[in-house]
């Protein structure tokens, strides 16, 4: 059964991700990287990862994917025009190089193709896995966490910063004015 | 039940769409999306070795890795919403400031 | 066909899908006699009597009305993007009866979907899934009216769902586990405090918690006095304006779906779930009881308190609700701290 769930769910993630960059209208890419995350989050599922998949659909597709929306939203954007041989080029220079690391990757994998250590249920007590990660996070990970609420703390500053703009009139002048 | 290396395949697979998407496209919100697949790829082996070494230190990571990331975009969001603001444009070529 | 039958992968799924079957349908029938209910309420509370022309007492109004909803003109707007604007409503309801797989509705496997280790986190996923439905819904009719009732919304939603995750997790320190029946039945004992025997109820040791989470409910249902994004004085009915037919019966299903769901898991959080008197067989009646006189409170503040503005609403959320949960959780953990656990 679980292999199939998995081979179900890396179908749908790798699709889901392919349209992300594929399609030309960014709000139909942003709603198929949802579903590439809400994928994922049932890959995570599948290797016994509750708290993180269930973080994953909280955090990216539950905040961070409904502000991507809000910002294409907000700026109206409209479909890529992309044309023209400059353009082609670069694209076909991307495509390449992207195939090759994916070629790189797979070609160091497949160093072990199938003999790799199976993922099979352990034996043993197993405290909830929420509960590990507490464990885990408020003791040997204690001084990284506080960092991390440092890091917080500091991008609610910037953003703030950011968002409330400058007073002057940039230099650029364009669309200046008091903002 | 399911193998390391599938994981490990399915991570570089969209690894490397995202690095695609880094390259390819122009619009500067799906290169931040595609960022937000590599780093998603990146969490998904972090979750595959959790499992195969039994051990949560993995799946801590992914959890650091995501409070960054959730930074990081509202960050970049609003410096893409800024230079909306001043250029009327989110493609990443017509932002050329420094040229002229 | 014995092997077959004995295949545990298939007994899995048989009582799987008997166990939604029966959710579906008596989710639907409780979603439509609360609108039926919704209306009655609020005539007597307006000093009519609400609808009585159909069936004794108007009983049958719900089922004319979804009769009604059908068989309307179903209309698109032109410049709508098509596809999203179907996808919307679908995803309205989804999340909602999702929802309903962890709530133990009774003691005993047989009443809860699946104890899930991570019960309450599913909620939460699903409560900013629900976001979506809501947002494009708005965005894709391509109407300024909607566009603004979606934005409303998500911004909304998502400043509400803070102070509602943050008001759950005192309960979290008490019950020690995040899994709903193991929630359930951390409340199940007594207090004796002097004569009286209380039950040790969450809503008894975290008041304040249980009033955050009811507001915040409020606000994510986006129901009345949090109904600005569908403000229909303001923004013609927001972001369904350009919804009819059964796309707005989804929308409609979905608001009530989502208000039911969030009532079970305020019944479980607080009210400490199928707990009661009399012997375990009353379980089921006890949640039900419980989560009908929460959805007469829904439909009494519905029709008591007026509209918020927006700048109120948002003041409300960031500088009253987040704070106060947060002291909230402060508190919780000290106590739990020094008292080992029970508090």
């Amino acid at each position: 059964m679980t292999p199939y769930l998995f081979i179900g769910f890396a179908a749908l993630l790798v699709t889901s991700s392919l349209l992300v960059i594929l399609h030309r209208n960014p709000v139909t890419s942003a709603l198929f990287l949802v579903l590439a995350f809400c994928s994922l989050a049932g890959i995570y599922l599948l290797l016994q990862a509750e708290f993180v998949g269930m973080v994953q659909i909280i955090v990216y597709a539950g905040a961070i994917m409904v502000l991507f929306l809000f910002v294409i939203m907000y700026l109206n954007l409209s479909h890529d025009i992309e044309s023209g041989v400059q353009i082609a080029l670069r694209r076909g220079t991307g495509w390449l190089v992207g195939a090759v690391v994916v070629a790189e990757g797979l070609a160091l994998v497949g160093r072990h193709w199938f003999p790799g250590p199976f993922l099979e249920a352990i034996p043993g007590p197993r405290v909830g896995n929420t509960q590990q990660i507490g464990q885990a996070l408020y003791t040997r990970y204690l001084f990284p966490f506080e960092i991390t609420s440092m890091l917080l703390l500091v991008a609610m500053v910037g953003l703030i910063v950011i968002a409330k703009g400058r007073t002057a009139p940039p230099a650029a002048g364009d669309s200046g004015g008091p903002r | 039940m399911i193998p390391l290396s599938w994981s490990l395949i399915l991570s570089a697979l969209v690894f490397g769409i995202g690095l695609i998407g880094v390259l390819v496209r122009r619009n500067a919100l799906i290169i931040f999306m595609s960022i937000e697949l590599m780093l998603n790829s990146a969490n998904l082996v972090f979750v595959a070795f959790a499992r195969a070494m039994n051990s949560i230190d993995g799946q801590v990571f992914v959890f650091f890795v995501m409070t960054v990331a959730a930074a990081e975009v509202a960050v970049g969001l609003a410096i893409i919403v800024n230079l909306f603001r001043l250029r009327e444009t989110v493609f990443v070529d017509e932002i050329n400031l420094l040229k002229n | 066909m014995a092997a077959l039958l004995e295949n545990p992968d298939l007994q899995l799924a048989f009582w799987a899908i008997v166990k939604v079957l029966v959710i579906l349908h008596a989710m639907l029938g409780i979603v439509s006699y609360m609108i039926f209910a919704e209306r009655k309420v609020a005539g007597h509370m307006q000093a009519r009597t609400g609808p009585n022309r159909v069936g004794p007492f108007g009983l049958f109004q719900p089922i004319a009305d979804v009769g009604k909803l059908f068989f309307k003109e179903e209309f698109i707007p032109a410049d709508a993007s098509k596809v999203i604007f179907h996808i919307a409503p679908m995803l309205a309801v989804i999340p909602a009866l999702v929802t309903f797989v962890i709530v133990p509705f009774g003691p005993g496997d047989a009443f809860v979907g699946t104890d899930l280790n991570v019960g309450l986190l599913l909620f939460f996923a699903m409560s900013s899934l629900g976001v979506y439905a809501i947002t494009l819904g708005g965005w894709a009719s391509n109407n300024k009216y909607a566009l603004l009732g979606g934005l409303r919304s998500s911004a909304q939603m998502i400043s509400y769902e803070l102070a509602m995750g943050l008001s759950t997790i005192g309960v979290l320190l008490i019950a020690g586990s995040l899994s709903m029946v193991q929630i359930v039945h951390s409340q199940a004992r007594l207090m004796h405090l002097g004569p009286l025997a209380v039950p040790a109820w969450n809503i008894f040791f975290q008041p304040l918690a249980f009033a955050i989470f009811m507001i915040t409910a409020f606000a994510e249902t986006n129901r009345a006095p949090f109904d600005l994004p569908e403000a229909e004085g303001e923004l013609v009915a927001g972001f369904h304006t350009e919804y009819s037919s059964m796309k707005f019966g989804l929308f409609f299903l979905g608001e009530y779906m989502n208000v039911i769901s969030i009532s079970c898991i305020a019944v479980t959080l607080f009210l400490g779930g199928w707990n009661g008197p009399g012997p375990q067989s009353l379980g089921l009646l006890w949640f039900v009881l419980k989560l009908g006189a929460l959805l007469f409170f829904f439909i009494w503040v519905r029709w008591t308190f007026p509209r918020l503005r927006y700048d109120q609403l948002m003041n409300f959320g960031w500088k009253v609700l987040l704070p106060l949960s947060l002291g909230n959780v402060v508190l919780t953990a000290l106590v739990v701290y020094f008292t080992g656990g029970r508090p």
